[in-house]
């Protein structure tokens, strides 16, 4: 079946992309709304828009039943549901499946899958995937053996947590009693489920995704991404290819997600994320993102694949158009995240009207942002206003036209971390490439100390 | 717009050899406005398409209103971000502060939640509560006052 109307259920740059590859492709666009969004850049460049609540995401991008009322409402043949909100939600999957709407995406099965983190675990055990050692278990007796026979530190996870929340570290052996009761009757409290799973601790590593794509019965990879420069669990930095990764680690661990894709006949682009310990040579599984991600731009540069015109490809029940073979990843591309919000002041955030928005633009440039003079930044969802992204044939010029392309951003009106981003290009470690996880909170700690 | 980045770059590329150093273009579809600078190029849009804005002079970002007093001895508390106001620490818990209780400088009487973090709010002064003037989950501005306190000298 061909999309021939798409109802867009988000909001910001994410949006602004989905319009822009539905324009060049013929397909009419109906922007689900909350009022606060009414005015945004994306509403204007949609073909129509439709309000489907008040400003809080619980009423509008969160509610599974008024978006697809919307899509309904509008007769649209699809919801494109970007990221975060309802892109990884069985219930909206299933509601539009119910309601004749098709969603572009991961099938309601795939997504409670790899949405359950121990069910993702034993979905890529059974695919052959090396995962971080661990074990589900409720028992202080069996964590305690398996802290002596991994080592400590050891991390509780709790089952039913998500999004870097309901994890508790474990120094030693002796602690397992108490602190096991412990994280049970946060994880209880919190989430509604007292179940825990225990994990080695891998004190560093870097953070490494394969960008997937599968029609339901094949897969394949569009290579990796590096999202080692991150704080709190957030992205900050992102690039590809991951740079001084082993070939045979790197040849490895994207051959598996696509395999992994694969085995369970994913449906939709995706991502699988890796730890990997370079020193020891491993990568381990940590989860696969069923949907489109923010840093997917790095990917696209570096192969010249549109991946929402495949998402829509796969959606509309077309097989994948590549082979494996066909994928070249050409060059180096670099994406930084500009935030709303203060480095200088404990990353406050910043949400306000902006009073001017000038980026940079040329050859191997690429700047996906809903910010215009006047564009309101609302207080109700995150703070990401741009994303910077450059293209170039090797890392050293990449960094070099990254810093280029940020020195010409003047974005006024709100504060962002634009400076930031300088500082962190011109640091050694980051121009040598390959940092691990925790190199910004390092780079922060010193320079909170100068 | 309807122009796509690959657009802009088509363009860049004839405007690279071009003694212009601006170009402000406007369709029925679209304005683009490209500048070149001693680094490169620069595109600047404005909502509506509307002419850019004049001044370059830096402005107050996300200004916040001084401490006011409505009458002497009484302090009116602004949230330090626009957001949603909580009471408590958690749903369920015990609000922060209630009227009547005594508040230092360093008291958290209140979260603001923006852009998905919460962010304590200070009394700021020493006193005591007369008047909560938010509700609980309830949006608030930076220039709309959320408690008022009297202050201890008063």
């Amino acid at each position: 079946m061909t999309i021939r109307r798409l109802l867009i259920a988000n909001r910001g740059e994410i949006a602004c992309r989905i319009i822009r590859t539905c324009r060049r492709l013929g397909i009419e666009t109906v922007l689900a709304v909350s009022e606060a969004d009414t005015a945004s850049r994306a509403a204007r460049e949609a073909d129509a828009t439709v309000v489907i609540g008040p400003a809080a995401s619980a009423e509008s991008y969160l509610n599974v039943g008024k978006v697809v009322a919307a899509a309904q409402s509008v007769e649209a043949d699809a919801i494109h549901p970007g990221y975060g909100f309802l892109s990884e939600n069985a219930a909206l999957a299933e509601a539009a499946d119910a309601a004749g709407v098709i969603f572009i995406g991961a099938t309601a099965e795939q997504l409670r899958g790899l949405g359950d983190k121990l069910s993702a675990r034993q979905l890529a055990l059974d695919a052959g995937l090396p995962v971080v050692p661990g074990k589900a278990s409720d028992d202080p007796d069996d964590v305690m053996a398996f802290a002596e026979s991994e080592g400590t530190p050891i991390l509780l996870k709790a089952v039913a947590g998500g999004g870097g929340k309901g994890i508790y570290r474990i120094d030693s052996p002796a602690e397992v009693g108490p602190q096991l009761s412990m994280a049970q009757a946060e994880a209880k409290a919190a989430f509604g489920d007292g179940s825990v799973y225990v994990e080695k601790f891998i004190e560093s590593g870097r953070h490494i995704e394969v960008q997937v794509l599968g029609d339901g019965k094949r897969a394949i990879h569009l290579g990796e991404r590096d999202c080692s420069v991150q704080r709190r669990y957030q992205k900050l930095i992102e690039e590809a290819p991951a740079p001084g990764l082993d070939a045979t680690l790197r040849d490895e661990l994207r051959a598996a997600a696509a395999t992994f894709a694969e085995t369970i006949g994913y449906r939709g682009a995706g991502t699988v994320e890796y730890l990997v310990d370079e020193q020891a040579g491993e990568f381990y599984f940590l989860e696969m993102n069923a949907r489109i991600q923010v840093e997917h731009p790095v990917t696209e540069m570096l192969t010249g694949i549109d991946l929402v015109e495949q998402q829509i490809a796969v959606a509309e029940g077309r097989p994948l158009v590549f082979s494996q073979d066909d994928i070249r990843l050409n060059g180096h591309a670099i994406e930084c995240r500009l935030n709303a919000e203060s480095p200088d002041k404990g990353f406050m955030p910043s949400p306000g009207t902006i009073r001017r928005a000038r980026f940079p633009a040329g050859a191997g440039i690429r700047v996906d942002s809903f910010a215009q003079a006047g564009a309101v930044i609302p207080p109700n969802y995150d703070s990401l206003v741009a994303k910077l992204i450059v293209h170039a044939p090797n890392r050293e010029d990449a960094v070099v036209a990254m810093r280029s392309a940020l020195a010409r951003c003047r974005i006024e009106g709100i504060a962002t971390n634009v400076a930031l981003h300088l500082e962190l290009l011109d640091d050694p470690s980051f121009a040598t490439g390959g940092v691990d996880t925790r190199f910004l909170d390092r780079f922060l700690a010193r320079r909170e100390a100068a | 717009m309807n122009l796509t980045n690959d657009d802009v770059v088509e363009i860049l590329k004839l405007l690279d050899e071009s003694p212009y150093d601006e170009l402000d273009l406007t369709t029925s579809r679209f304005r683009l406005r490209l500048s070149r600078g001693e680094d490169g190029w620069t595109e600047e849009s404005v909502i509506g398409d509307a002419d850019l804005p004049q001044s370059d002079a830096a402005q107050p970002v996300g200004a916040t209103a001084d401490a006011k007093q409505s009458e002497p001895g009484l302090y009116d508390l602004y949230p330090p971000l626009p957001g949603t106001f909580y009471r408590a620490p958690k749903p369920g818990a015990d609000p922060f502060v209630e009227v009547g209780d005594a508040v230092s400088e360093d008291s958290t009487v209140g979260i603001v939640e923006t852009m998905k973090l919460m962010n304590s709010v200070p009394a700021g002064v020493n006193g005591t509560v007369v008047a909560i003037l938010a509700e609980n989950g309830s949006m608030v501005e930076t220039g709309q006052p959320i408690m008022q306190i009297r202050l201890d000298d008063a």
